[in-house]
């Protein structure tokens, strides 16, 4: 299972800087998306994703790597709520782009800035 | 104690409230801002003195004790720098009142003042990995909305640049965060430092270090991830191009400072790395300024330089060369922020701010002329001004401890920077100024006599480091010895406690 996630996180990296690296707003914009899910799944494995019972001390004192480590899953949390925030400013901030250049392509916008310095 | 320590912070949260609840009554607003700053600076100053009495002092948040709570941490050196911003705050505040217009504060121009300090203490008091993330994200974002608050359209570019890179940046940290806390179990800032040390894997704590460092230096903006500086800051008005200039990449160095000194002490193969691109740092900032016409982008590019000297002193790693760099910080905060300020005012009576277009500051703007040279030339390195006790000493401690060809480089890139400045105070002050119609005399007015206040009180305070620089140094030495004896730190969060 553990394995399985690490690749996932690869794949996911490998496709969100694919998509960072595009010169087209969108496309950066999911690449920004994609890549901080990414990191909180990497997170999450930091914390033991296969542990089978809830982080309470029971009876029957279980193996530490029988529980989920629930700190993670709490700072996933924390950095889900501020991803969320820094998503939504980008997407304003795309939209402020479009507006005003009429465009999402870089290299557009950059032509536009220079003719407007001429 | 408690109280003292905590009180910067509850000003700025206070702040963010009380200018939020005052939006749209502009006057009001700015009183409190005033207010708000004038008590800031004076609890920034308690503090100073307080930790000076009793060395490192902590606030468990919450009660949780180390190493399992959130600890707010305060030694000499978050002292000194908590002091530092809320010195550049005071003053850049002050600039504010005549700068910022009705429409930028209906739009929320104070509240993110003030949330941007929030987030600016935050960073600096925390002992906790985590949070210090939680910190710099709150920086982030005001900073962000600062940064294109009235959004012309020539901010938009330098914005997306700039939020692009500072938000893989915190993702770094964030991916780091979560790779130390696999390791350890820990984010408590003193526990790490007893942890990492005896890791069973220090390849990987090597590389969770090495992305935490990644992150900072973006926020450092040090070579090669620097491009987002000039591109972005000179699109911001007056008042944020001074805050940002004067306080947030120099968070980004003390955060650098703080991990190399308290996470992984003296880590050779790290170190040798930030020598190399602080050098590096050094010469193509000021190779980027000297191409430049534009007179904010041109500081821009001098910020990318200073902070490569900062950077080289905590490199090189000796007491005197960290006492060095903190000494640099400081002159620099004060003198950087000068600079930004005066070129600010000196583009609103221009009207431009193409340096080539400008003239005639000397005859016309004297007062302007004095408190800038006083800046630009201790910022080049001239004696007797700060900038020249400060590469001296940074000079020193990379010959003292065998860094020859980076001294030299140093020094040439100090000659570059003579030479720019030199450049900017002839083309702006000299030269007979270009035949200008469409300019009248529009000094005259109160509010600028009103700008010029703060610059005075920047230039003054340069002037007490050029003058009085031993008194000041024998403290940062005091600091550096504190930063690299990191078991005084981990006694103070743990409190005897071993674990």
């Amino acid at each position: 299972m553990n394995d399985l996630l690490c690749c996932l996180c690869g794949l996911l990296i490998a496709l969100s800087v694919y998509l960072l690296l595009s010169k087209e707003l969108m496309r950066w914009l999911f690449g920004i998306v994609i890549f901080s899910t990414t990191i909180n799944i990497c997170l999450l494995l930091a914390g033991r994703v296969t542990g089978q019972y809830p982080a309470f001390v029971s009876e029957k004192m279980l193996a530490l790597n029988e529980y989920s480590n629930p700190l993670t899953q709490a700072m996933i949390l924390t950095a889900i709520v501020i991803a969320f925030g820094l998503v939504a400013f980008t997407l304003v901030l795309t939209r402020k782009v479009w507006i005003a250049f009429n465009t999402t392509n870089i290299n557009l916008i950059i032509k536009d800035e220079k003719r407007q310095e001429e | 104690m408690s109280t003292v320590l905590i009180l910067p912070f509850l000003i700025c949260f206070s702040t963010v409230v009380l200018t939020t609840l005052t939006w749209r009554r502009t006057r009001l607003q700015k009183m409190i801002h005033l207010i708000a700053s004038a008590v800031f600076l004076f609890s920034a100053i308690l503090l100073l003195y307080k930790v000076r009495q009793s060395d490192i002092s902590t606030i468990a948040v919450g009660g949780y004790q180390a190493p399992f709570g959130i600890l707010l941490v305060v030694d000499y050196f978050s002292a000194l720098m908590i002091f530092m911003s809320a010195m550049i705050t005071f003053v850049v505040g002050l600039y504010s009142l005549t700068d910022i217009s009705k429409k930028l504060q209906r739009l929320g121009y104070y509240p993110l003042f003030w949330l941007l300090n929030f987030g600016v203490i935050g960073a600096l008091m925390t002992g906790d990995l985590f949070n210090l993330y939680v910190w710099f994200e709150v920086m982030l974002i005001s900073s962000f909305v600062l940064l294109i608050i009235g959004h012309h359209k020539s901010q938009l570019e330098g914005a997306l640049k700039y939020v692009s890179i500072h938000f893989l940046a915190t993702m770094f940290m964030l991916l780091a965060i979560g790779l130390i806390y696999g390791l350890t179990g820990t984010l408590n800032m003193a526990d790490l430092n007893l942890l990492l040390a005896q890791s069973q894997n220090p390849t990987l704590v090597t590389t969770s270090i090495v992305l935490i460092v990644l992150a900072f230096s973006i926020k450092a903006a040090l070579f090669p991830l620097f491009f987002w500086l000039p591109s972005a800051y000179h699109t911001a008005n007056g008042t944020t191009a001074a805050i940002f200039s004067g306080i947030l990449t120099k968070i980004g160095v003390y955060a650098l400072i703080r991990t190399m000194t308290l996470l992984l002490p003296d880590n050779v193969w790290i170190l040798t790395l930030l020598l190399f691109s602080a050098t590096m740092t050094m010469i193509t900032g000021v190779l980027g300024a000297v191409v430049q016409y534009n007179f904010k982008r041109l500081l821009s590019f001098h910020i990318i330089s200073q902070v490569g000297y900062m950077i080289m002193g905590l490199a090189i790693y000796t007491p005197f060369a960290i006492a060095a760099a903190i000494f640099y910080t400081v002159h620099h905060m004060i003198v950087k922020t000068n600079l930004f300020l005066l070129s600010s005012i000196s583009i609103k009576i221009g009207k431009t701010s193409d340096i080539r277009k400008l003239g005639g500051y000397y005859d016309r703007y004297p007062v302007i002329a004095l408190l800038f040279f006083i800046s630009a030339f201790s910022l080049a390195g001239l004696p007797p001004f700060s900038g020249f006790w400060s590469k001296l000493l940074i000079f020193q401690a990379a010959v003292y401890s065998g860094h020859a060809k980076v001294a030299i480089a140093a020094l040439a890139v100090g000659l570059l920077t003579l030479y720019s400045m030199n450049k900017l105070w002839v083309q702006v002050f000299w030269k007979t100024p270009p035949p200008r119609p469409d300019l009248e005399s529009n000094a005259e007015h109160l509010s600028y006599y009103l700008s010029l206040l703060p610059c005075v009180i920047l230039a003054s305070m340069t002037l007490a480091i050029s003058f009085f620089p031993q008194p000041i140094f024998d403290f940062m030495l005091q600091v550096s010895q504190q930063l690299l004896h990191p078991e005084l730190y981990v006694q103070a969060v743990m409190q005897g406690r071993h674990v």
